[in-house]
């Protein structure tokens, strides 16, 4: 039985400027057997703030930060893309975050992926995501898969989750996601990136964006299998994908429906892309 | 007939940004990639006239075609 009276009445009386303060939302934990998760429900559902997400005050309301807390992301790919956005939904106060990767680090992703560290080379990606998720926020919930995904594992996987982030390195793979995505009625946030280029796009249930973005390509891979990733592409790219989630999540209005971003860095050009009504 | 082609990414490496050709009507983008010796396993996001397209669309007077090579990487 939660003593959520009791709690409430401790996070109020310790909470300052409405702001709560991690210690007291730890200790609440400690003193009526909450997870930290828990804590910060109770608190943001009486208008108080965990300390710190004071500077997305200004930007998300005290409900959406709860929005947020009670959303799921499942993040498919922990490596250039999928570290950043890890990171970033963390940060943010997503509250329960699905990642999946059946790889371990290599020193070739050292030059880009956030979560490789000298000490994590050979070690399981979806650890590094638990160990960087537990050091930033312990509000978050992160539920590992260290599985390739595909087709036998895709509904246990997007079970309750709010939206999928594409950080995967493989067309094929890619295309999978987004049917399985269609499937279990998940919006997917795609991107992709080469050398200095990549690209963004939304897939709301019932689209069938990736299979015309991708249309007619049989290579697994584009051109970054030639050129490369370095390390601001992913970073890039990874953020935009963020920004579209957390408008998914708050239930914004869609900017990118039937249409996606390209971008070349190199020459600093964004260009937007529409795609054809579908018929 | 006139159409103007914009490269993107390394496509522009000895080649150009953005050239107006002038080129026989009917010819499709598939026919243009490969006339600027562009790999057709390389391209990506095809653009006419800022909607996404494909290699077997035929370009009419005017177009503007726009060629970003295919990114799939993460």
């Amino acid at each position: 039985m939660i003593k959520v009276k009791e709690t409430i009445a401790f996070l109020q009386k310790n909470a300052k400027d409405g702001l709560l303060p991690f210690s007291v939302q730890q200790e609440a934990g400690q003193q009526f057997s909450l997870h930290i998760a828990e804590v910060e429900e109770i608190a943001l559902g009486h208008d108080l703030l965990p300390a710190r997400y004071q500077r997305n005050r200004a930007m998300l309301s005290i409900q959406q930060q709860l929005s947020l807390l009670r959303s799921e992301v499942a993040v498919f790919g922990c490596g250039g893309l999928g570290g950043y956005i890890i990171e970033e939904l963390a940060r943010l106060g997503v509250g329960r975050i699905t990642v999946v990767d059946p790889d371990v680090f290599e020193e070739h992703n050292m030059n880009r992926q956030l979560l490789c560290t000298q000490e994590l080379l050979g070690r399981k990606k979806v650890d590094a995501a638990v160990q960087r998720v537990a050091a930033i926020n312990p509000a978050v919930r992160l539920r590992p898969f260290d599985v390739a995904f595909g087709q036998n594992n895709s509904a246990e996987i997007l079970q309750g989750v709010t939206v999928a982030a594409d950080g995967l390195d493989s067309i094929p793979v890619r295309l999978e996601l987004a049917e399985a995505c269609n499937d279990q009625n998940v919006p997917l946030v795609h991107g992709a990136i080469a050398g200095w280029s990549g690209h963004v796009a939304v897939q709301y249930p019932g689209e069938n964006i990736l299979q015309h973005l991708y249309a007619g390509k049989k290579t697994g891979h584009g051109v970054e299998r030639k050129l490369g990733n370095p390390s601001f592409t992913p970073a890039v790219i990874a953020s935009l994908e963020v920004a579209e989630i957390v408008r998914i999540l708050l239930g914004t209005e869609p900017l990118l429906p039937r249409r996606y971003l390209a971008m070349d860095l190199y020459h600093m050009e964004f260009t937007e892309v529409l795609f054809p009504e579908e018929k | 007939m006139q159409v103007t082609i914009k490269l993107f990414a390394h496509f522009r490496n000895d080649r150009f940004i953005k050239e107006v050709q002038t080129i026989a009507p009917g010819t499709t983008v598939g026919a243009i990639v490969t006339e600027l010796a562009i790999a057709e396993e390389e391209v990506g996001v095809i653009l006419i006239n800022g909607r996404h397209s494909n290699l077997d669309q035929s370009l009419v007077e005017g177009d503007n075609l726009s060629l970003f090579p295919l990114v799939g990487g993460g």
